[in-house]
């Protein structure tokens, strides 16, 4: 099997993610495209890794992922922060900075 | 031609406690305006003796050095006293230092001398105003720039004695400023005199980029083998700013207003001294205009014309110190000339530059002590029989009257008499000179014989034309209306009468002392040089005399039967063209402004015009622009993550493509 095929499912899963995050309200679900963009930018990093036959691309696979441990922490207790305060999860409801 | 050989003068360095001490002689009285300045009320009480100790202090001292160079061979008789190295840039060094010479010491005495007496003439003059202490502080400030103005060993260094007598004068006109037109007469006076010293400024800086050095010696020094071109430009240049500061024509127009200061100033400042400086420069500069023929008669021309604008003016003037101001001019009109005449004429136009200081000082002070009496009225057919009520001012001012007469043998008359002479002294060339500005010194003496006498008669005698309080109306011409002013004139203070009379005694004596011997003219030999042989006049001296001394009886005769014979109107006739024009100044305030006040107005007007509309319009039409942007920009910034997002999304796929584009 061509490690083509890894880069085409990467590229649909990238897609699918930003998609996600450009047109749901849903700050949880905005949420979820973000992860899958970046797990989609892992399995680009892991195949090349394949591809070119070092290790270099699986390193920096797993530092994402241990960076995206550490976002998805943060990013849910400003989400859990934000609903309390403003009762609603709507990425479109939080613009106090700009009015 | 005069066959002119110099004295072999060499300036030595200043010996003795006196000649060494000499930097005192601006000091002190500069300290004691600053104490004066700094003090405050506190000084109110003793102020004013500080300024007259101050001022006596430099005379005393003044005196000291001159009789320590009158103790050697006229040979040596220039001394140079070092102070300090004043500044250094680049190839331009200028040691601050003090020229210790006749010409200076003449100076020095005469400023100091009268100052003095004026110092205690104002103690008792500005006694009930509560500025006093300034005034004082500004006078010493004045005899301080004075001094150096006149002892300075370079161009640089005068020239900062220049603008310390224009910044005196400036805040002495305006001492009375809470009144429009003082403060408006202040700043006229400085303008005028700023003219004058960018001629100065220019002076110095040809000075500099021809002889390389500023100082008396460097300039005159080198004047041999240089162009004659440069010579008469610097020369020029130096006559302007004579003109400024001496009023002369064409910057005349302040000195009259300058009058608007009080009186003791107009006599110190504006009448024996700090006008004068025009004609020290002319002087100091001799070997400078003996060079340049083309500039000397320029300065002699100058001279002429002021002699008699002067003059003109002065018959005219019905206000006592403007009229005074107008005879100023007119004699410093005598001095100039006399120095634009060369070596033959230094030594008379300092002679007269002296007596005129005495009797001219003596005569302001009389027309102070005549404004005390009068309750500060100017106005001379308001007055008449004056002599009656004060009699020490009737004597001392009829003494100083006689004496610019030029009636033998008071002050004037020595000195005066001798301008005439050399005025007719043939000048190799041009035969036409001597006749010429002969004439107009000549006709000056009647002029000036006719404009004093109307004004000593109109002040001092005929019929009163003042209201005395007792009932019966005086005399007057007919067809009078007017309401006569009240007065109760009285004689002034001793302190004010005692310096009138030192100065009148000089004016009668001071004349004759100087022609003692080889009198001031072989006194100032060492710096104006010696003319071997003296040339003959075109007239025979007598008959210049003669001719002279019958115009000024006459003068005096036409003003005694004009203003004292007849009763004079209290309000002033129309007058001919003549004396309406010469009423306004013969219109030079009215030509000054449509030359340049008018042309200068409209100038800044369109400068102000363009300022608003280009710069302004440049810099508001930026900000206009920039705040557009703005707004405009500010659409995008919406505030949804979302489209945020997209943007950053698009962003990146513009770069991938870039790259990839850039790749392939």
């Amino acid at each position: 099997m061509s490690l083509t095929n890894y880069l085409v499912l990467a590229s649909i899963l990238f897609t699918i993610g930003a998609t996600t995050v450009l047109l749901r309200r849903n700050a949880i679900i905005v949420f979820m495209g973000i992860e899958l963009m970046l797990n989609a930018t892992n399995l680009v990093l892991v195949t090349f890794s394949r591809m070119h036959g070092n290790l270099t691309g699986q390193v920096m696979a797993f530092f994402v992922m241990v960076v995206a441990a550490a976002e998805v922490v943060i990013g849910l207790a400003i989400i859990v922060s934000i609903f309390r305060t403003r009762r609603s999860a709507s990425v479109d409801d939080v613009n106090l900075l700009k009015s | 031609m005069h066959s002119l050989f110099s004295v072999a003068v060499q300036t030595a360095p200043a010996t003795g406690a006196f000649q060494s001490g000499a930097w005192l002689l601006v000091a002190v009285p500069l300290a004691s305006a600053a104490i004066l300045l700094l003090a405050g009320r506190r000084a109110d009480r003793w102020g004013h003796w500080l300024g007259v100790a101050a001022s006596s202090f430099s005379f005393l001292l003044g005196l000291g050095v001159m009789l320590s160079l009158t103790s050697l061979p006229a040979a040596e008789r220039v001394r140079d006293l070092h102070l300090f190295s004043w500044l250094s840039a680049g190839t331009l060094t200028v040691d601050a230092g003090f020229r210790l010479d006749p010409l200076s010491l003449t100076f020095v005495l005469l400023v100091t001398f009268v100052g003095s007496l004026i110092h205690v003439y104002s103690v008792a003059y500005m006694e009930h105003d509560r500025d006093r202490r300034r005034f004082f502080a500004y006078l010493n400030l004045f005899v301080a720039a004075m001094l150096l103005l006149v002892l300075a060993d370079s161009y640089l260094l005068l020239f900062f004695g220049w603008e310390g007598v224009g910044l005196a004068s400036y805040l002495l006109i305006g001492f009375w400023n809470h009144q429009t037109p003082n403060a408006v007469a202040a700043k006229k006076a400085f303008i005028a005199n700023r003219i004058g010293d960018l001629g100065m400024l220019i002076a110095i800086m040809l000075m500099f980029a021809t002889f390389g050095g500023v100082d008396f010696a460097t300039v005159h020094g080198h004047v041999a083998g240089t162009a004659p071109g440069t010579l008469t430009a610097i020369g020029l240049m130096l006559l302007l700013a004579a003109t400024g500061k001496s009023a002369q024509f064409p910057l005349q127009s302040w000195l009259g207003d300058a009058m608007a200061g009080p009186t003791p100033v107009s006599a110190l400042i504006h009448a024996a001294t700090m006008v004068t400086a025009g004609v020290y420069l002319v002087v100091r500069s001799a070997p400078l205009f003996d060079a340049a023929p083309t500039a000397r008669l320029v300065v002699v021309i100058v001279g002429a014309i002021t002699l008699v604008f002067g003059a003109v003016v002065g018959s005219a003037k019905d206000d006592l110190k403007k009229a005074l101001a107008a005879s100023t001019m007119s004699q410093i009109g005598y001095m100039i000339l006399a120095a634009g005449l060369g070596p033959i004429g230094y030594a008379f136009a300092i002679f007269h530059l002296v007596t005129h200081g005495f009797f001219k000082a003596g005569m302001f002070l009389g027309a102070g002590s005549v404004m005390h009496g009068m309750d500060d009225q100017v106005d001379m057919r308001g007055f008449g029989a004056l002599s009656k009520y004060m009699k020490i001012t009737w004597i001392t001012f009829g003494l100083g009257w006689l004496a610019i007469l030029g009636v033998p043998p008071f002050a004037g008359f020595w000195s005066k008499d001798k301008i005439i002479e050399s005025a007719f002294v043939p000048v190799a060339g041009s035969p036409w000179q001597a006749w010429v500005f002969g004439t107009v010194a000549l006709l000056g003496a009647g002029l000036t014989s006719f404009y004093m006498s109307r004004l000593f008669f109109m002040t001092f005698h005929g019929t009163r034309r003042w209201d005395d309080g007792s009932g019966t109306p005086p005399a007057l011409a007919a067809g009078t209306t007017v309401d006569l002013n009240h007065q109760h004139p009285h004689e002034s203070p001793r302190l004010m009468t005692v310096p009138m009379i030192i100065l009148a005694i000089g004016s009668v004596t001071i004349g004759w002392l100087l022609s003692l011997g080889s009198g001031i003219v072989g006194w100032l030999e060492p710096v104006t040089g010696r003319v071997a042989h003296e040339a003959d006049p075109v007239l025979p001296v007598p008959v210049l005399m003669t001719v002279t001394l019958v115009l000024v009886a006459l003068g005096i005769l036409l003003a005694w039967r004009q203003y004292a014979a007849v009763l004079v109107p209290v309000v002033p006739p129309r007058g001919s063209v003549l004396t309406r024009a010469a009423r306004k100044d013969l219109y030079q305030d009215d030509v000054n402004d449509a030359l340049l006040v008018e042309p200068g107005t409209y100038l800044t007007r369109s400068l102000v015009f363009g300022d608003h509309q280009v710069v302004d319009g440049g810099a508001t039409g930026l900000a206009r622009l920039t705040v557009g942007a703005g707004s405009l920009l500010r659409r995008v910034q919406n505030g949804y993550v979302r489209s945020y997002a997209a943007t950053m999304l698009i962003g990146l796929i513009v770069l991938v493509g870039a790259v990839l584009a850039a790749r392939i």
